[in-house]
């Protein structure tokens, strides 16, 4: 099953005030995900990514730097590249035109990874609980 | 040379006492006229005896025309000896005078030859001519021609070749010699004593080209290990394959004959080859026919019928399928084993098919029934648009292997329109959307859609919108009528994919849309022939 990754609504980036200065997909010394190349209905020669992987680096004006992280086990099939070049969508179309990335986990591990996520219902839960232990 | 003449009296001679039957005689003497062949076993035998007992003087050639008056003088001659010389069969009981020798292996049975193993002996026989015949028949095929073909234990090329070796081994010492290409081959000798046969029993003629195949696989068992010692000769000619159930094929026994020295054959095999205690044995007779094309038009007007079987895990997600509902009367009528149906492209399970339909072809593999009239393909046409208001289907007929790659063709090349429902998030005006008619030749980006993404590779697609045309409905929706080049995914079209497919409605309406209904309207394929229906 295929994952998009998104920023999820919460997110610092998301909240008002906030301007992207640069997005950058190199995230280590010897990883690019712009490099990331497959081929083939397998997706062959994808660099693969565990929960804790980073996707990409976001900066911000105030000088905040955000790191990404896939989330998702699974095959890195493509970064949106679109941000780079308009990094706006990111944050106005932040579930649709700018999406991160797309991994495409493992069919053995596919159902369990879904179990392991949040419905939309339980998410709201969460940041309510969180709002509330704040303040 | 189409009879025997004196310089094959040695051959003969030879051949029969190392225990070689005379149909084998007559291959190994190159006789080239197949109604001898044909000529009862037993007549044969006679008339070889008589060959080899007659002096050089006489007139040997003429025994073996057709119509042999001295032959017909001899056999007067011997029923003057008594009625009870002739037994049930015509044939004649062994008359004591003619050749003390031959007496014994007349009066018991045949010996089975050591160079075909029967093949040309009891299958030939009229015996087996009925049994085949009667398998034919009872599988209730439907056919105007057919084609025999018979599958020969690979043992018995080793002990043509060891013939071979013996007849050239004598004859050379007359200087002379016998080219191997020259001996009638054993398959086509066959062909000549049976097809006729098989002709007359099932009433049609034996056609090369015939759809219509009966085929017998001849095993020995008895002698299947001759082959192995040509593995230890030429190892490189017998190299394990999956599918083979034994390394020693027909092909690879029949190469490595062919390079396999003269004294190391000799080594290993017996020359003259031995007599074997039994015949062969017809291991199947099969019957087979050729596939037949069916090809038509469909239309599809359900939004929740996939084109083929949608199973996952072994569970069926969703009832029956396209190809499941026009292929499963034909295969009824046809008595197919099976079948495989393929279309000009396809739609989604939500999509339906309208206009003129989509044209398929289904190949109905090994049909009882072949031979159909324009009338019976029309009933059949209303017999499948009787039994489904999800699918109906026109311009149904039959047509060649050929013909499918045109249908093929349609797939990639030819333009197909489409009518699609679209809804938006912010209000629209008439004004809004009525640039879109004026747009023409659009070209696309389109990354693999993620909803296919896991079972397609990633790659961008160029495609062309070639024109379109709105239909306002109300502030968030309208109808659009598009024609685009084969390949195009509209739905991505419409709502973007993630903006993975540049441009898109919503980019081009600067809104968010997405796509409510889909129905193919004209796939532009001018196949298969439209019909008077």
């Amino acid at each position: 099953r295929i994952c998009v990754i998104t920023l999820a609504e919460a997110h610092p980036l998301l909240q008002n005030g906030k301007t992207i200065k640069s997005i950058n997909y190199q995230i280590s010394a010897n990883c690019s995900r712009l490099q990331n190349k497959v081929s083939g209905k397998s997706k062959r020669g994808a660099q693969f990514l565990t929960e804790l992987a980073p996707l990409c680096r976001i900066s911000s004006s105030d000088g905040e730097e955000y790191t990404i992280y896939s989330c998702i086990r699974g095959r890195l099939i493509e970064v949106n590249e679109n941000i780079l070049s308009n990094p706006a969508i990111l944050q106005e179309k932040p579930s649709t035109e700018g999406y991160i990335a797309v991994v495409l986990p493992k069919f053995e591990e596919s159902k369990s990874i879904t179990q392991g996520l949040l419905t939309q219902k339980e998410y709201e839960e969460v940041l309510l609980k969180r709002l509330n232990s704040s303040s | 040379m189409s009879s025997l003449t004196e310089k094959d009296r040695p051959i003969v001679q030879l051949l029969l006492n190392t225990g070689t039957c005379p149909r084998c005689i007559l291959r190994f003497c190159c006789v080239g006229s197949q109604t001898l062949y044909r000529r009862p076993y037993k007549d044969l035998m006679k008339d070889i005896k008589e060959f080899l007992k007659n002096n050089q003087e006489e007139e040997v050639a003429v025994c073996f025309d057709v119509v042999d008056p001295p032959c017909k003088r001899i056999r007067l001659e011997h029923t003057e000896e008594g009625p009870d010389d002739v037994n049930h069969n015509g044939a004649l009981q062994q008359i004591p005078s003619v050749n003390d020798e031959n007496t014994a292996m007349e009066h018991s049975a045949v010996k089975v030859c050591n160079v075909c193993l029967g093949i040309l002996q009891e299958f030939c026989e009229a015996d087996f001519v009925k049994k085949v015949c009667q398998k034919v028949n009872s599988a209730d095929y439907q056919f105007t021609s057919f084609v025999f073909s018979v599958s020969l234990p690979p043992q018995l090329s080793v002990r043509e070749c060891a013939a071979w070796l013996l007849v050239n081994q004598e004859i050379g010492k007359l200087g002379l010699s016998l080219a191997k290409d020259d001996i009638v081959q054993l398959k086509e000798a066959y062909k000549w004593i049976i097809h006729p046969q098989l002709s007359e029993e099932l009433s049609v003629p034996a056609d090369g080209k015939s759809l219509f195949e009966v085929s017998v696989v001849f095993a020995h068992p008895e002698t299947d290990e001759e082959c192995h010692f040509l593995a230890s000769a030429c190892p490189d000619c017998f190299k394990p394959a999956k599918n083979k159930q034994s390394v020693f094929t027909r092909m690879a026994v029949i190469k490595a004959l062919e390079k396999i020295k003269e004294e190391d054959f000799l080594k290993h095999f017996p020359c003259p080859p031995s007599s074997p205690k039994n015949l062969c044995v017809a291991l199947e007779i099969q019957c087979n026919n050729g596939a037949v094309f069916v090809a038509g038009r469909y239309n599809k007007y359900s939004r929740n019928l996939p084109q083929t079987p949608w199973i996952i895990d072994g569970e069926r997600k969703l009832e029956s399928s396209v190809e499941e509902l026009i292929s499963e009367h034909l295969m009824v009528e046809f008595k197919a084993d099976s079948f495989n149906f393929s279309s000009s492209g396809r739609e989604d399970v939500d999509v339906r098919t309208l206009g003129n339909g989509r044209p398929f072809a289904i190949e109905l593999v090994n049909p009882r029934r072949i031979h159909f009239t324009a009338e019976e393909m029309k009933g059949l046409q209303q017999t499948i648009n009787n039994s489904s208001d999800k699918i109906q289907v026109r311009d149904l007929q039959l047509v060649t292997r050929s013909a499918i790659g045109r249908m093929k063709e349609g797939e990639e090349e030819k333009t197909k329109t489409y009518s699609a429902l679209i809804w938006t998030d912010e209000a629209i005006q008439k004004e809004d959307i009525a640039f879109l008619d004026d747009i023409k030749e659009l070209k696309l980006e389109q990354k693999t859609p993620l909803r296919v993404l896991h079972r397609r590779p990633l790659a961008v697609r160029c495609r062309i919108i070639h024109t379109m045309k709105s239909e306002y409905i109300d502030e968030h929706h309208f109808r659009l009528h598009l024609k685009t080049q084969a390949g195009t995914y509209i739905k991505e079209f419409v709502h973007g994919d993630f903006g993975r497919t540049k441009p898109n409605i919503g980019s081009l309406l600067k809104r968010r849309a997405d796509i409510l209904e889909l129905d193919v309207e004209s796939v532009d394929v001018d196949w298969p022939p439209t019909l008077d229906n």
